[in-house]
């Protein structure tokens, strides 16, 4: 278990959701997983299904219409997962926050199906790469009290 | 003795490990090309082991059973390859007739283990990546084949053993026209049975998600990483052994095989790197046509004497 949770820190694969973003925060996301910053040095990948992911990158204003897809894709994730809210409309809104078809920021709409999940919050409009990276580094110390509580 | 060489030696134990690093060198080659610093050496173990702890989601479309069963089934499959051609390369007299046979039918089962894996989890996309994943086999077993008469025609015999014997007596294959051509179109179709990145149709990540692999995760799908790491330890061993006089793995024979080895591998990786995908119907017709053709080239020149 101690190995798996070690492994994990070290190899974090990340599954990008987009959820009626503006794009900004999802042009930094693909500008994060470029050569320029290079984050396979820490084991970070892109992956296609959410079936592997490790992490989902959640970015934009979760609406009514989006709510129960990104619930059911937060279901259909194996677990542990880490859920990374990116960009300051899934961190809280930002100014849509009082819009007829809000349904809440991202960390209300994934508690709703799990109370227990660790949820990152990465604020910026757009969110810097930067910002992302130590919001990785964050993460990791999450799961460390994971180990914790765990063994 | 068998169990030994299955599970620890040339079997899966070791080509676990070995394949893990040929995974890490295939990344970290990538990385250099496009100007990265790359992962670090570990970094495929750290993958399987992580997928080791992560929950077994089973869709509910699914069929449990075979979904399940199928990834032990391609690992159990490429380790058997590995080991049967391991045992053969570290003594010719540990060959039967038909054991090229043997090994390229295991070595097709974990794509048809794919194949059915996907067509049993349920989804959609894993669908369409199983339906390209036959259309592929189809495609490449062709040349495949053709190559694989060609080199018994030469030898005279079906047996791994006495093709390796065959190379020390008379020089490896690889050395004559007809051997550089099969090569490269065995090259070219191993690439495909891989699944890299020219002929990656079936799991084209852009397209369809993780295609085949969509639905798993976890134990199962740390098992389908595995077999391809496995496989691509295999191939150019695979590859080495028909035409390049095996692998000698004593005193300095053992440096001169690590380099062949790296030589196949690196060019397996440049061929990856500096290539688009292509689509379904074009990798057929290209395997169909093109291969097809300098394959049967190959087989003509053979059997005049070149």
């Amino acid at each position: 278990m101690a190995l798996g949770l070690n492994s994990l820190k070290k190899s974090i694969w990340v599954y990008h959701v987009a959820c009626s973003p503006c794009n900004g925060c999802d042009i930094e996301i693909l500008d994060l997983l470029t050569p320029r910053f290079d984050v396979e040095r820490f084991g970070i990948v892109l992956v296609g299904s959410v079936r592997h992911a490790d992490a989902l990158l959640v970015t934009g204003c979760v609406n009514r219409q989006i709510k129960p897809r990104l619930q059911e894709v937060y279901l259909q994730a194996a677990k542990p997962c880490v859920v990374f809210a990116i960009g300051s409309c899934a961190v809280g809104g930002n100014f849509f926050r009082r819009s007829y078809n809000m349904a809440g920021p991202v960390d209300r709409a994934i508690k709703e199906v799990d109370p227990n999940a660790i949820i990152v919050y990465v604020p910026g409009c757009p969110a810097k790469p930067e910002a992302m990276i130590s919001s990785v580094v964050k993460a990791i110390g999450f799961l460390d009290n994971l180990k914790k509580v765990k063994v | 003795m068998a169990i030994f060489y299955y599970l620890i030696f040339p079997g899966f134990l070791f080509a676990t490990i070995a394949g893990l690093l040929t995974a890490w060198f295939d990344r970290k080659v990538t990385a250099k090309v496009q100007w990265r610093k790359g992962p670090p050496i570990l970094q495929n173990f750290y993958d399987i082991f992580k997928l080791l702890i992560k929950e077994v989601t089973i869709p509910d479309t699914a069929n449990p059973t075979i979904f399940l069963l199928v990834p032990a089934i391609a690992l159990s499959a490429a380790s058997v390859a590995t080991a049967m051609l391991g045992v053969v390369n570290m003594n010719w007299s540990y060959t039967f007739v038909g054991d090229l046979i043997v090994l390229w039918y295991i070595m097709s089962i974990p794509s048809i283990m794919i194949i059915i894996g996907a067509s049993a989890s349920g989804n959609p996309l894993s669908s369409i990546g199983a339906s390209r994943e036959m259309n592929q086999l189809i495609g490449y077993e062709l040349p495949l084949v053709i190559i694989l008469a060609t080199i018994i025609f030469k030898v005279g015999s079906i047996g791994l053993g006495d093709i390796l014997a065959y190379q020390s007596v008379n020089g490896p294959i690889l050395y004559s026209i007809s051997g550089v051509i099969a090569c490269i179109v065995m090259i070219i179709c191993l690439q495909a049975k891989l699944g890299l990145v020219p002929f990656d149709i079936p799991e084209a990540e852009t397209e369809l998600g993780a295609g085949a692999f969509m639905e798993y995760s976890g134990v199962a799908l740390g098992a389908f990483k595995l077999t391809k790491a496995i496989l691509l330890y295999t191939s150019p061993i695979f590859i080495i052994t028909l035409f390049w006089g095996g692998i000698h793995i004593h005193g300095l024979g053992i440096l001169w095989a690590i380099l062949k080895y790296v030589l196949f591998i690196a060019l397996f990786t440049l061929i990856r790197n500096t290539n688009p995908r292509l689509r379904i119907d074009q990798s057929v017709r290209f395997f169909w046509i093109t291969m097809t053709i300098l394959a049967l080239i190959a087989f003509i020149l053979m059997s005049i004497g070149y």
